[in-house]
């Protein structure tokens, strides 16, 4: 089980034919992932790594019965990637691609409106099913089987928490990044709803960081909604106001958005956040111990 | 990246949203040239600085006649002002702006913003004008009103002209400042800016609606696509690091710590600077090399840390996805070749390729001191530079 993708789910590459994208088209491929179909206008007919490409999505789509898309184009054209997969009414359309400007995200935010698909990212790792599906730039080899769902605005700190959990003898079902961008397609609240729904989640670590309110609201969310423990971290403790730390959406700004805001709100809701980034595992663990959930939850 | 009022001003001018006449000047014989030219009764000298604030800590002055202006700008200009935004050392004013002054009746507040919980722009407005927006928002947030907009559609008439009744602006000039809003909204999104705030907005005497100040920030990510903002861009207002790292795409920003970071990924480098001032260290810089670095990109994001004289340790913390462990390695070894390396070094490598990134720095020959987990590595640079 776990979110969004299965050892079914069937995935098309946008923007195959580039460097990135066709190193981790090899990867994704390694890891088991059914990659149906690739799309680069003009090198229709052309394969990478066996991968057919096509010139439009929609082609792709018909010749293949692919219902994800992952999106490694170029900034500059990622926006319209998008919308190219929600015109072909995928399910879900996954945007690795970062520095997409933010009023490019407001179009599309608003041309999917009413239309079925869904958007993870931009900015973002990508989601894996452990041992099923793998759709990103994720190291596939720290992921292991388990009962830890994992959702996070940062890549690299996603496989930090990860890595951890997999150390400590505590596979996950899904890890799934959200992105830093301020405007992203799905919020903490969409995955969380998702891994309280899994069958197969027991517990989820969320990694947030600084900026914006996105970590408060979800924290009330877990309040009133959440079946299963929550365990948190968030980034950027130290980092000064007003300067942009990387991600376009890491900001203090007008005294919102801090870290010492966000960890206030997320422990009054019942999350247990990590002091540090090195142990978020151990949290997790001494959550589960608690809740008596550890025998559940300890895979290997 | 910011700009300064006076260009924010000329940007504006050219989407109908009417500002003061006004010249920059560099030195104090333009600035009393500047004042002629205009004739006004009344002059306004401004210090031109990236930072708000410029009023209260001295850079701003009304000048009565040209002598005024040759004393205000002999003043100002040169002078270090410190602000609540600059930092306690402070911004030396280098240009100024002269220009006309006007007969303000009231100040106003009128901001457009990107509005994260509905990935919308937002146009604000409030009667409070003069006062910081989040002072008013903790106090009196009834006084700020709202209106969403739809990308489709952009500003309605109608979204303007209820902006404006709620914030009182007197009848007759509803027209001028719906005018006003319109423009600013498009400027906001032709330019591609991240942040659009007027205040004050204010209405004057012979009934005109003007932007006293322009604050005028633009999404970076879409500087590509606005080569006539890119020229606005004042070096001579950013850290010179900070200048470097963005011709290598490297996402840097200068601390006063002295452990120098390298990571990748935005969150792992916040969290970095977290994990180090956890264990008693402080941090030099946070530093994202990004997911698709060279090792050459590597190697000048190592030179940037180095060139910061507080630096005594610097900690290299990978957790490779898109990015590669041995690009990051490659990078270090050769950064390191250049310029040397004569303070410590921690790396922690681990994710993509981590085995042939060991490899490289083993066979290297370097003193690096290698960390197996993220704590670890923490730990060790804050000990080294103790």
């Amino acid at each position: 089980m776990g979110v969004y993708l299965n050892k079914d789910t069937k995935v098309i590459v946008q923007g195959i034919t580039g460097g990135t994208a066709r190193f981790h088209t090899k990867q994704m491929l390694e890891y088991g992932t059914k990659i149906v179909g690739g799309v680069t206008p003009k090198k229709g007919g052309s394969e990478v790594d066996g991968v057919p490409v096509f010139n439009t999505l929609q082609e792709a789509v018909d010749k293949t019965g692919a219902t994800v898309s992952v999106v490694y184009v170029p900034a500059p054209f990622a926006a319209d990637a998008i919308m190219e997969a929600v015109d072909a009414e995928l399910d879900l359309v996954i945007c690795i691609t970062e520095h997409i400007p933010v009023l490019d995200m407001v179009k599309v935010k608003r041309y999917m409106e009413g239309k079925k698909t869904r958007l993870i990212g931009p900015n973002c790792p990508g989601v894996i099913t452990s041992d099923e599906c793998k759709v990103g730039i994720m190291p596939g080899y720290i992921h292991t089987k388990g009962h830890i769902g994992v959702v996070s605005r940062s890549g690299t700190l996603t496989y930090e928490a990860v890595h951890q959990l997999s150390q400590a003898g505590y596979g996950q079902t899904s890890a799934v990044g959200i992105g830093g961008d301020p405007v992203n397609g799905t919020n903490f609240i969409d995955v969380l709803k998702a891994f309280n729904e899994d069958p197969e989640t027991e517990a989820v670590v969320m990694i947030g960081e600084i900026g914006g309110t996105a970590e408060e609201e979800a924290a009330e969310w877990v309040k009133a909604n959440m079946t299963k423990p929550v365990v948190g971290f968030i980034g950027g403790a130290t980092a000064p106001p007003g300067k942009r730390m990387g991600h376009a959406g890491a900001i203090i700004s007008g005294g919102k958005g801090t870290a010492e805001e966000k960890i206030r709100v997320m422990n009054e809701c019942g999350i247990a956040v990590a002091d540090t980034p090195a142990v978020i595992g151990e949290t997790m663990i001494k959550v589960l111990k608690e809740k008596g959930l550890d025998q559940k939850c300890k895979t290997h | 990246m910011n700009i300064h009022e006076y260009q924010g001003k000329q940007v504006l001018r050219e989407f109908g949203v009417k500002v003061p006449n006004g010249h920059v000047a560099y030195t104090v014989d333009e600035a009393v040239e500047a004042a002629e030219k205009l004739g006004s009764a009344v002059t306004v000298v401004k210090a031109q600085i990236h930072a708000g604030g410029r009023g209260k800590a001295g850079g701003v002055k009304v000048a009565k006649n040209l002598d005024e202006v040759r004393t205000y700008a002999n003043e100002i200009l040169g002078k270090t002002l410190v602000t609540h935004q600059t930092g306690p050392e402070g911004k030396e004013v280098k240009r100024l702006l002269i220009e006309e002054g006007c007969d303000i009746k009231k100040e106003y507040y009128v901001g457009v913003v990107l509005d994260r919980a509905t990935s919308r722009v937002v146009m604000m407005a409030s009667e409070e004008g003069g006062t910081e927006i989040e002072e008013v928002a903790a106090e009196t947030p009834e006084k700020i009103f709202k209106e969403v907009i739809d990308p489709v559609v952009g500003l309605a008439p109608y979204q303007a002209r209820r902006l404006a009744f709620n914030i009182n602006i007197p009848d007759e000039l509803v027209g001028k400042a719906v005018k006003f809003m319109t423009g600013l909204y498009d400027a906001f999104i032709a330019k591609d800016c991240s942040i659009a705030e007027i205040n004050p907005l204010v209405t004057t005497g012979d009934g005109e609606v003007l932007a006293l100040d322009a604050k005028l920030n633009f999404d970076d990510n879409a500087l590509y696509r606005q080569p006539e903002i890119m020229e606005l861009r004042d070096l001579e207002e950013e850290d010179e690091k900070e200048i470097e790292a963005s011709k290598y795409d490297l996402s840097y920003v200068a601390l006063d710590g002295n452990i120098g970071c390298m990571v990748n990924g935005a969150g792992l480098a916040m969290s970095t600077m977290d994990i180090i001032k956890y264990f008693g260290g402080e941090p030099a810089n946070f530093l994202d090399v990004g997911g698709g670095a060279t090792a050459e990109k590597v190697t000048e994001a190592f030179k940037i840390i180095l060139s910061d004289p507080n630096v005594k340790g610097i900690f290299v913390n990978i957790f490779g996805g898109i990015m590669k462990c041995d690009v990051i390695a490659e990078g270090v070894v050769e950064a390191t070749k250049q310029v040397g390396l004569e303070i410590p070094l921690v790396v922690r490598l681990e994710g993509t390729n981590v085995d042939l990134g060991q490899k490289i720095l083993n066979e290297s020959g370097l003193n690096i001191t290698s960390a197996d987990s993220m704590a670890d590595g923490a730990q060790k640079i804050v000990a080294m530079v103790k």
